[in-house]
């Protein structure tokens, strides 16, 4: 008896004899009933299986994309012309596009657009120095850590716009609150990231880097900052979306200029269009700051992609 | 006791002298007197099983670590080759292996005839990630070996290569070790690894060592070669293991 034989005689779930390929049927354990071997005719193509569907497609990806903003807006015009929608509180995206046209070519829309987008940009400027400043002295020292970090956790525990009204207690109405308002929005968001993507770069590099006899610049120039690059773009995407919300909420208060002003005397003059334009406006402004944040990151993490070199 | 490396001379023979070292993690012992020199000129490999010390010894060496009873000697340059290769995937290969050193045009020119030495010239300002995991390896080779170090501690330098990789790389390894001529301590348990490379052979059983005999296989070195058999068995009776 060979051992396969031996086996099949002791587990009545083996096979009973192995039987040489094209001579004979094997016979299915338990039920007696021959099985004829595989011949070519019994095989199938296995991609014709359907388990998974191809995703090649002639249409490009962006277009396959507006399909759903675009139907909506169909669907809005439509349902605004047959009278469903009470086109005083709802004006078709038509209208709302031949006002966005006349507001575009008129001095006082790009007056409140640059008010607007010099206060975010100040902030940005100086909240993200603040915040890479800030996580650098925290994420590379303990002192730092002890003083900064704690600070900064309870800042961002409270609500950014709960802070306006003490800023303009201290600050006035001026310029100054509100750039203040979106400069705490940005540091909160590249702090907290920058820091702990610090706190998390590779301890195995750190090692290697260090018997390397990589001193103390090197160590944070070539290591560190370059590791935590990525948690600081994310604190950047965020910080940018803090910005434009603070931008709404400063503008609130007493702005001569800026969008938010806009958005105030809209409502006051019950111009529901002009609304509908300035919701445009900022998603506009928030689709194009997260396109220029990912045009960083293809430019800045080139390392992360493998297999576009060598 | 902390390390000391600063009294007395280092003998010009000797790369490494540890003379009754233990070492404790947590009150659990890991290396127990533990006496080896390794000559200049050396290579050494050093065999045990998983939790036998044989890592932490050369930590040690590496000064990774600290707190030890005993003395050790090791020469000012030194430098590891880890089991995973730790290069900085946002520095390019040749910024990698000049890391830690003044960046010079001179050694820039040292680092790139280095990768030449390792056949990575072609590389030389890729990022790491497009390596593959030999070529990885290779390239932490040269970051070890720009350095000219009196001292090559490898770490299991292999131990994640697929088979045949891992062949070359045992064939390129001899060579630059026969070119620079570094005392060389190379960690692994992989005994017919060590048997091909080293001149001494030590195993660590339990933070002691068991066995200790010079690699008296004539070279080149092969597999079938009937002392390398004897020493094989031998080894992994040693370690434990019964090859039949």
């Amino acid at each position: 008896m060979s051992a396969i034989e031996e086996a099949a005689s002791q587990n009545p779930l083996l096979w009973e004899r192995p039987a040489e390929p094209g001579t004979q049927a094997r016979i299915r354990p338990g039920t007696g009933t021959p099985e004829p071997w595989l011949g070519a005719s019994d095989l199938i193509d296995p991609t014709s299986e359907g388990l998974v569907t191809s995703i090649r497609s002639a249409v490009p990806r962006w277009l396959q994309r507006s399909v759903g903003p675009l139907l909506l807006l169909l669907a809005w015009q439509l349902l605004t012309s047959l009278g469903v929608f009470d086109p005083r509180t709802t004006p078709a995206p038509r209208t709302i596009f031949l006002t966005a046209i006349n507001l575009a070519t008129s001095e006082d829309l790009q007056a409140h657009l640059a008010a607007s987008l010099e206060r975010v940009a100040e902030g940005l400027l100086i909240g993200v120095a603040l915040g890479l400043v800030s996580a650098v002295v925290s994420g590379l020292t303990r002192w730092g850590e002890n003083i900064v970090d704690g600070n900064m956790e309870i800042l961002r525990a409270v609500p950014n716009f709960a802070l306006l009204p003490i800023l303009v207690a201290w600050f006035g109405i001026g310029e100054f609150p509100k750039v203040t308002l979106i400069t705490l929005g940005v540091w909160v968001a590249v702090y907290i990231n920058t820091y702990s993507a610090i706190r998390s770069v590779d301890v195995s590099l750190v090692e290697a880097a260090r018997t390397f006899g990589v001193k103390r610049r090197e160590l944070i120039t070539a290591v560190i900052l370059p590791g935590s690059l990525p948690g600081f773009l994310v604190g950047l995407r965020i910080a940018l979306t803090n910005a434009w919300l603070s931008l709404i909420f400063a503008e609130t208060v007493n702005a001569p200029l800026g969008l938010g002003r806009m958005m105030n005397d809209a409502r006051e003059y019950f111009r529901v269009d002009v609304i509908f334009v300035l919701l445009a406006i900022y998603a506009i402004l928030g689709l194009f700051s997260l396109s220029a944040i990912r045009f960083l990151e293809r430019r800045l993490l080139t390392w992360r992609r493998a297999f576009d070199g060598a | 006791m902390a390390l000391d490396f600063a009294t007395g001379p280092v003998p010009p023979a000797s790369a490494v002298i540890a003379a009754h070292v233990s070492k404790q993690f947590n009150g659990r012992p890991v290396l127990k007197d533990l006496s080896l020199d390794i000559e200049a000129g050396e290579f050494v490999a050093l065999l045990g099983k998983s939790g036998s010390g044989k890592s932490t010894f050369l930590r040690l060496l590496g000064a990774l670590d600290v707190d030890v009873e005993g003395s050790l000697r090791v020469p000012r340059r030194r430098a590891i080759v880890f089991q995973d290769p730790r290069l900085m995937p946002w520095l390019s290969v040749l910024r990698n292996i000049t890391i830690g050193l003044p960046q010079t045009e001179e050694v820039r020119k040292r680092g790139l005839a280095t990768l030449a030495e390792v056949g990575l010239e072609r590389h030389a300002f890729a990022w790491p990630r497009t390596l593959s995991g030999g070529e990885a390896q290779r390239a932490a080779l040269a970051r070890a070996m720009v350095r000219e170090p009196q001292l090559l501690l490898l770490d299991e330098p292999f131990g994640a290569l697929d088979a045949l990789t891992r062949i070359r790389m045992h064939g390129l390894l001899r060579d630059v070790y026969l070119r620079h001529r570094p005392a060389v301590l190379l960690v692994t348990h992989d005994v017919d690894e060590a048997i091909l490379l080293a001149d001494r052979v030590v195993v660590l059983t339990e933070g002691r060592i068991s066995l200790n005999e010079a690699v008296n296989v004539p070279t080149p070195r092969h597999r079938a070669d009937a002392p390398f058999i004897a020493l094989r068995q031998r080894l992994l009776r040693e370690l434990g293991v019964d090859d039949d």
